[in-house]
């Protein structure tokens, strides 16, 4: 169960864009008649991209109102799921995945550079607002450990000094490369592939 | 080792392309029709006598799931629902199978849902896998253009619709019961069975929920024939399996190998050793985090399939395989594990609710030595309250990791933890809330 804090700042207005609300109409039109609160999970994300990385109170009101559904049912979906922010996150948004796997390839280094480079607490925004930080549970790449995900990407195979560079760039205002820091495309073993040889050499 | 040309995924290191026309050199949508021709009930027990066995965790028989499916669609619809929620700590083979095979489980969902008499299949993707999401929404599109899914799929007369939902990041819609709920909208919170998912799924309509891997490799084994796929691993447990292998080894990676393969080879073959070499190994999680941990004298000689780690109380799961070196701290680590349980509870039942969390702060303590001697008995005890007394498998997956270290390595964790009850010592245990009991 997340436990997430609603913001204590909440703008009066919300609706979707009118590219969105296409977006949101395709998406309704993906489940059958009548079922339209399956789209909820998607719109609230939609939401939450429309509205700098977090989603609003109105924001929900706004959808429950799109597909006749209560208020408190949307609210429940809201607070349920990690994925949605209920205050504003930079517009950078560091997850970085602590969970065993990665814990024991070192991934409480990459928090330590969070801590020193963008703030020391979980959720608070650096001094040029411009990127927060947090711990989050397995983000399933393991054979990629350790590994961050920053907005929609994941850059794995990270050490301190990648993790510190990333940062960097992204308090410059430069946009990170994302994938593997090591050299891999791909979950392969590096430099020690023993399948699927002929294929690569082909 | 598995030859090569019996791997099914061939591309499971990107080194081809994964549009349509380069998978088809691969093999894939190659005679679909003629495979369709065949009927509903060749293909269910062409599945039924390979006799795979669902790559999700649980390992029920696919054949056997695809048969509980109504014969003839009644008033209602069905579906197929494609489970590629994967968030199972050590886990990452339905990541790849999305970015680099999506064609072989585009394919997968057209066969199973002609089997099961599906017109409709949603794909359920974590949150996290966004940048997958859209890689196999492009290869959906390109599977509509080439007309081989859609209206008259294929050629086959059989009309079939492929969408993709999202997650939001919660481990518990793995579940596929929680995983129906959120599909409909709603808390992803596990439903009672019965009724199964098979008679009373989606919307309350008849539903196959099925994992990514598995539909994947349905293709395949209709291809090759049910023989072929049962001649690999043993009886019961055929077929071969991608291994995810990660934590200290010199070489992590995902790597495709028969059913029954011996977890030193996996290790040492592909994954290049232990870090610090064989003698530096301390446990391993055979199959996820739930999975309870091997010690070295195990893993020495386990076969890694279904039966024979259920021989050893614990499972192949997902086959995400954590490697411990004696360099970490295993107290430390099944702490961290029981963190994850408890974030992720989905709170509906109170054992697991309260459970998870009473298991993480124990350990935590454990892992600093400020447990006492009765504490380690105590934590084996919560840990038999939550088995079997949750709704859902995922009370016991996070029971179960707990119980392995306390069967393994109880010896260690009261080496560490050996003083007299709380009570009388005056200590102070941040962790404990209801400091002011010590006051005297």
């Amino acid at each position: 169960m997340s436990i997430k804090k609603i913001s204590k700042t909440q703008p009066d207005k919300f609706e979707f864009s009118s590219q969105n609300l296409e977006i949101a109409k395709k998406i309704i039109s993906n489940y059958p008649k009548g079922k339209q609160q399956s789209a909820v999970m998607a719109l609230l994300y939609l939401a939450q991209r429309q509205n700098k990385n977090w989603i609003p109170l109105v924001a929900m009101k706004y959808i429950a109102r799109l597909l006749n559904m209560s208020y408190i049912k949307v609210y429940e979906v809201a607070t349920f799921y990690t994925m949605y922010n209920l205050s504003p996150v930079g517009k950078f948004f560091i997850q970085v995945c602590t969970t065993t796997p990665c814990m024991i390839r070192g991934a409480y280094r990459l928090v330590d550079a969070c801590k020193k480079k963008i703030s020391n607490k979980q959720n608070e925004l650096s001094k040029n607002n411009i990127c927060s930080w947090t711990e989050v549970e397995c983000l399933g790449a393991c054979v990629n450990a350790p590994m961050v995900q920053i907005n929609d990407d994941y850059f794995e195979d990270l050490d301190k000094t990648d993790i510190e560079k990333i940062i960097e760039q992204i308090l410059s205002g430069e946009s990170p490369k994302p994938g593997s820091y090591k050299g891999r495309t791909c979950a392969e073993p590096k430099n020690n592939r023993k399948t699927l040889v002929n294929l690569k050499n082909a | 080792m598995l030859e090569d040309k019996d791997r099914i995924f061939q591309n499971l290191y990107n080194d081809k392309g994964t549009d349509v026309e380069s998978s088809k050199e691969r093999g894939d949508w190659l005679n679909t029709k003629d495979i369709c021709l065949k009927g509903r009930e060749w293909i269910i027990n062409e599945i039924k006598s390979s006799e795979l066995r669902g790559r999700g965790g649980a390992g029920f028989p696919t054949g056997l799931k695809w048969s509980f499916a109504p014969k003839e669609i009644g008033s209602r619809p069905h579906y197929l629902v494609i489970n590629a929620d994967e968030s199972e700590p050590g886990t990452c083979k339905d990541r790849d199978i999305l970015r680099f095979e999506p064609q072989k489980l585009i394919e997968g969902c057209l066969l199973a849902s002609y089997a099961v008499n599906a017109h409709a299949c949603y794909i359920y993707i974590r949150g996290e896998y966004y940048r997958e999401g859209e890689k196999l929404q492009n290869s959906i599109n390109e599977a509509y253009e080439k007309k081989i899914i859609g209206k008259n799929a294929s050629d086959t007369g059989w009309d079939l619709d492929i969408y993709i939902h999202y997650g939001a990041g919660a481990y518990i819609c793995g579940e596929e019961t929680a995983l129906l709920e959120s599909l409909e909208g709603k808390k992803g919170q596990p439903r009672l069975k019965p009724p199964f998912p098979a008679l009373i799924g989606l919307y309350g309509c008849p539903t196959i929920v099925n994992n990514v891997e598995t539909i994947a490799v349905v293709p395949t084994i209709l291809r090759k024939g049910a023989k072929w796929f049962s001649s690999l691993g043993r009886p019961k447990n055929t077929g071969t399996k991608i291994f995810c292998i990660s934590g200290n080894v010199n070489n992590p990676c995902n790597v495709e190998e028969e059913m029954g393969v011996p977890l030193k080879e996996l290790i040492e073959n592909h994954a290049g050793g232990v870090v610090g070499g064989w003698e530096n190994l301390k446990a391993v999680i055979p199959g996820g985090s739930s999975m309870p941990l091997l010690p070295k004298k195990i893993c020495d000689t386990i076969k890694m399939d279904f039966d024979s780690l259920i021989e050893q109380k614990t499972g192949l799961g997902t086959a995400g395989i954590i490697v411990i070196n004696k360099d970490q701290d295993i107290i430390k680590c099944m702490a961290r594990i029981a963190r994850f349980y408890k974030h992720e509870s989905c709170g509906q039942c109170t054992p697991c609710r309260e459970g998870s969390g009473w298991m993480w702060r124990m350990l935590e303590r454990m892992a600093l030595g400020e447990a006492s001697r009765e504490e380690v008995d105590m934590l084996m005890d919560v840990t038999k309250q939550i088995e079997g007394h949750t709704i859902c498998a995922f009370g016991e997956g996070s029971a179960w990791p707990v119980q392995g270290l306390l069967r393994h390595f109880k010896k260690e964790v009261l080496k560490r933890n050996d003083f007299d009850p709380l009570i009388n010592k005056n200590k102070n245990i941040p962790y404990l809330v209801d400091q002011h009991l010590l006051e005297k």
